[in-house]
């Protein structure tokens, strides 16, 4: 199976580090940018990200303006927010702008790998089926 | 409550300057008004007596002297008669004395006529007198001076005090007097006539001071002789005050007669003639000893009733204080642990992504090997679970500081309690602990969050039995119309624990504080109790003995027109 192309974002530098070679233990493709610019730059220079895990709290563009503008640039990559702030709300906040699932720091890797996983299915399902929906519409067309 | 000793100073000192304003306030006024009235009173019921006694005794005056007058006017027409007679001057005299005495009987002694002589050549009367000789007698000299002559009240020949009036006639030519004397029986009785008071007494002076009625014994001559000083050309009566010997105090009132040179003089004991003033005078000081007794009473009872009404005040006021103290304490530690609670979550992510990454590490073949594999992973195990505790801890801090949007609900009490009970039911049999309950029945609705009376009930159950866990015990919760609180439920919650110290017992509610063993508690338990309870509108209450017990008591308000609808409600929908 393809390897999941993951990116980090997160302003916790430590974090990253320690994390992104746990999850490439655990066979992820993981990239790591440290604010919510570079994911947006990121994002444009690499087509192939499929799943992102996103900080809600940073400084200058938080967790749920980068959220937004990734949307806007990327629609169909999935985004799991990942928060050390508990509140149920800002999570709310998150999925009703789009993104996967919500995480709370410090979390199990095994819980992680789960949600990224679930995350990286659904969008592999959500673009099989675009693929499947303009072959058939090619299809047709010659028809 | 107890006050301290420089409050209880405070209070003294405030109660003493209280008492000594309400006696300045009272008494300076009251005895001032007093003494002023009482003041015009004297004086004006003083000039009234007086007013009334001289009234009274220049009638008197009128009234000898209209006698006088009468009797002179009578004796000057018999002078006149006489001159014109031709009847013997026995028969003249014993005719006209029989008719003065049917015209004014008790008024003339005996009547006669004096030649030029002194020898009294005719007598009509009682007394052997004809023929007396009267030519060295005072009154006989004076009377031949003018034409008629009053003369004072002298002894005489016939030995008895009596006055005579005395008209120059002319008889063949020559000088005669005709001389009548007063019956000195009824003059004196018409001047005694004078009923004023039970010592009023009345007599008559002449122009020498010596009294020319009956000598009462009463009548000190030293006064007499001082009174002579009292005339009055203008026929006014003069009041006089006069003090004799014994100390006695008399009023006197003179009036001086018209025909002759005698005084008419009133006397009244001061006492006797103030009687009624006196009276007065006592009512009016009894009045002021019962106003100041009042005014003493009040400023020592009223101080006192006001000291402790500010004491009271203030004791609320320090109550409410120290809430408002506690509650904002809550909000700011809140609001504390709502920004330590986003910051700490970081570090403890990356300690427990680290620890994650070891032991990632440690399922390398070559480190497998190491000696100390299980040692490191009891260590890494351990950090994973103190990192969680974090965790909870930072979430419970959240949750504690978050404003809940929880549901307000109509909830029955007992309703929501027996439900905790049957939630912590195992626990407490675990930790040998029986709860109890006696929960009225019918109480009212309150409108709040089911789920924080929930949280709150948990949260003292939990402390209660962890309390008696070492020892086991019994819990009991209780719900009753409040008594201490009206339209209030109240909800009793109470241990047979080992009891919390006085000095731990005003810190509970505190955020963090807790005597839990480290780990066992966050200390913020009571503190969210103490928040959710007073967002009810209520509030929570803790009393405690060591080795007794603890009883916490919670008061949460009802309307009672709210719990009447739900119930109506209720039987609508049932029927």
């Amino acid at each position: 199976m393809k390897k999941i192309k993951l990116l980090l974002v997160d302003d916790e530098k430590a974090f990253l580090d320690t994390i992104t070679k746990r999850l490439e233990l655990r066979d992820i493709d993981v990239s790591a940018v440290y604010s919510g610019k570079d994911a947006l730059s990121e994002i444009e220079k690499n087509k192939s990200v499929e799943v992102i895990l996103l900080d809600v709290k940073m400084p200058e563009m938080d967790g749920i303006q980068t959220l937004v503008e990734l949307k806007r640039k990327a629609p169909l990559v999935e985004v799991i927010m990942l928060t050390g702030h508990a509140t149920v709300e800002s999570a709310i906040d998150g999925m009703k702008l789009g993104a996967f699932d919500y995480l709370m720091k410090p979390c199990d890797i095994d819980v992680l790998i789960g949600k990224v996983k679930g995350a990286a299915s659904k969008k592999r399902d959500h673009e099989e089926k675009i693929t499947e929906a303009r072959i058939k519409e090619i299809t047709e067309r010659r028809v | 409550m107890e006050i301290s000793a420089e409050r209880s100073a405070f209070y003294q000192e405030l109660s003493r300057k209280i008492r000594i304003l309400i006696l300045v306030i009272s008494f300076f006024p009251f005895t001032l008004t007093t003494g002023i009235l009482f003041y015009r009173f004297n004086l004006t019921y003083t000039e009234k007596i007086q007013a009334h006694i001289s009234e009274l005794v220049q009638k008197h005056t009128q009234n000898i002297d209209t006698f006088l007058s009468e009797k002179l006017g009578n004796i000057r027409h018999l002078a006149y008669q006489l001159e014109n007679n031709t009847q013997p001057p026995e028969q003249f005299l014993k005719t006209n004395l029989e008719l003065l005495e049917t015209e004014y009987p008790d008024s003339f002694t005996d009547i006669s006529i004096v030649n030029e002589d002194g020898l009294q050549i005719a007598y009509e009367g009682p007394f052997n007198l004809k023929n007396a000789d009267y030519k060295n007698s005072e009154w006989f000299q004076n009377a031949m001076e003018k034409p008629f002559y009053i003369s004072d009240v002298f002894a005489g020949l016939r030995g008895h005090p009596h006055f005579i009036i005395a008209v120059k006639v002319r008889l063949s030519g020559k000088d005669h007097i005709l001389r009548a004397t007063i019956n000195f029986a009824g003059f004196n009785s018409m001047v005694e006539n004078i009923q004023i008071g039970k010592t009023g007494i009345a007599y008559i002076l002449n122009s020498k001071g010596q009294v020319q009625t009956k000598v009462d014994i009463r009548i000190n001559p030293s006064i007499i002789a001082s009174l002579v000083d009292y005339k009055n050309p203008e026929n006014r009566t003069i009041i006089a005050e006069k003090q004799d010997p014994a100390g006695n105090k008399y009023l006197y009132a003179i009036s001086t007669l018209k025909n002759i040179d005698w005084s008419v003089v009133f006397r009244q004991d001061v006492r006797d003639a103030f009687s009624d003033f006196r009276k007065t005078q006592m009512l009016t000081l009894l009045l002021l000893v019962v106003g100041c007794i009042v005014v003493i009473t009040v400023a020592f009872t009223l101080p006192r009733y006001i000291v402790k009404l500010i004491s009271s005040a203030e004791t609320k006021s320090e109550a409410m204080n120290r809430q408002v103290v506690e509650s904002g304490k809550l909000a700011s530690i809140g609001e504390l642990a709502a920004g330590i609670a986003h910051e700490i979550n970081n570090p403890v992510a990356i300690m427990v992504e680290e620890a994650g990454w070891i032991e990632d590490l440690l399922e390398d073949e070559a480190l497998k090997e190491t000696g100390n594999l299980l040692e490191f992973k009891r260590a890494l195990k351990q950090i994973n679970t103190q990192g969680k505790r974090c965790k909870e801890i930072t979430h419970k801090l959240l949750s504690f500081a978050r404003k809940t949007d929880s549901t307000i609900n109509d909830v029955e009490v007992n309703e929501a309690i027996r439900e905790m009970v049957s939630l912590t039911a195992q626990m407490a049999k675990y930790n040998n602990v029986s709860i109890g309950t006696k929960l009225e029945e019918n109480l009212p609705f309150v409108r709040i969050s089911p789920s924080e009376l929930q949280q709150v009930m948990l949260n003292l159950i939990n402390n209660a039995i962890d309390a008696m866990e070492k020892t086991g015990g019994s819990l009991t919760i209780e719900t009753l119309r409040s008594h201490a609180e009206k339209k209030h439920i109240e909800i009793l919650i109470e241990d047979t624990g080992p009891g919390i110290p006085k000095e731990n017992l005003e810190r509970i509610f505190n955020p963090f504080f807790t005597t839990k063993a480290v780990g066992k508690g966050t200390g913020l338990g009571l503190s969210i109790c103490y928040g959710l309870v007073q967002k009810m509108g209520g509030k929570i209450e803790v009393s405690s003995q060591v080795g007794v017990g603890t009883q916490f008591r919670i008061f949460i308000p009802f309307q009672d027109d709210l719990t009447e609808n739900i119930k109506s409600e209720f039987k609508t929908t049932i029927l």
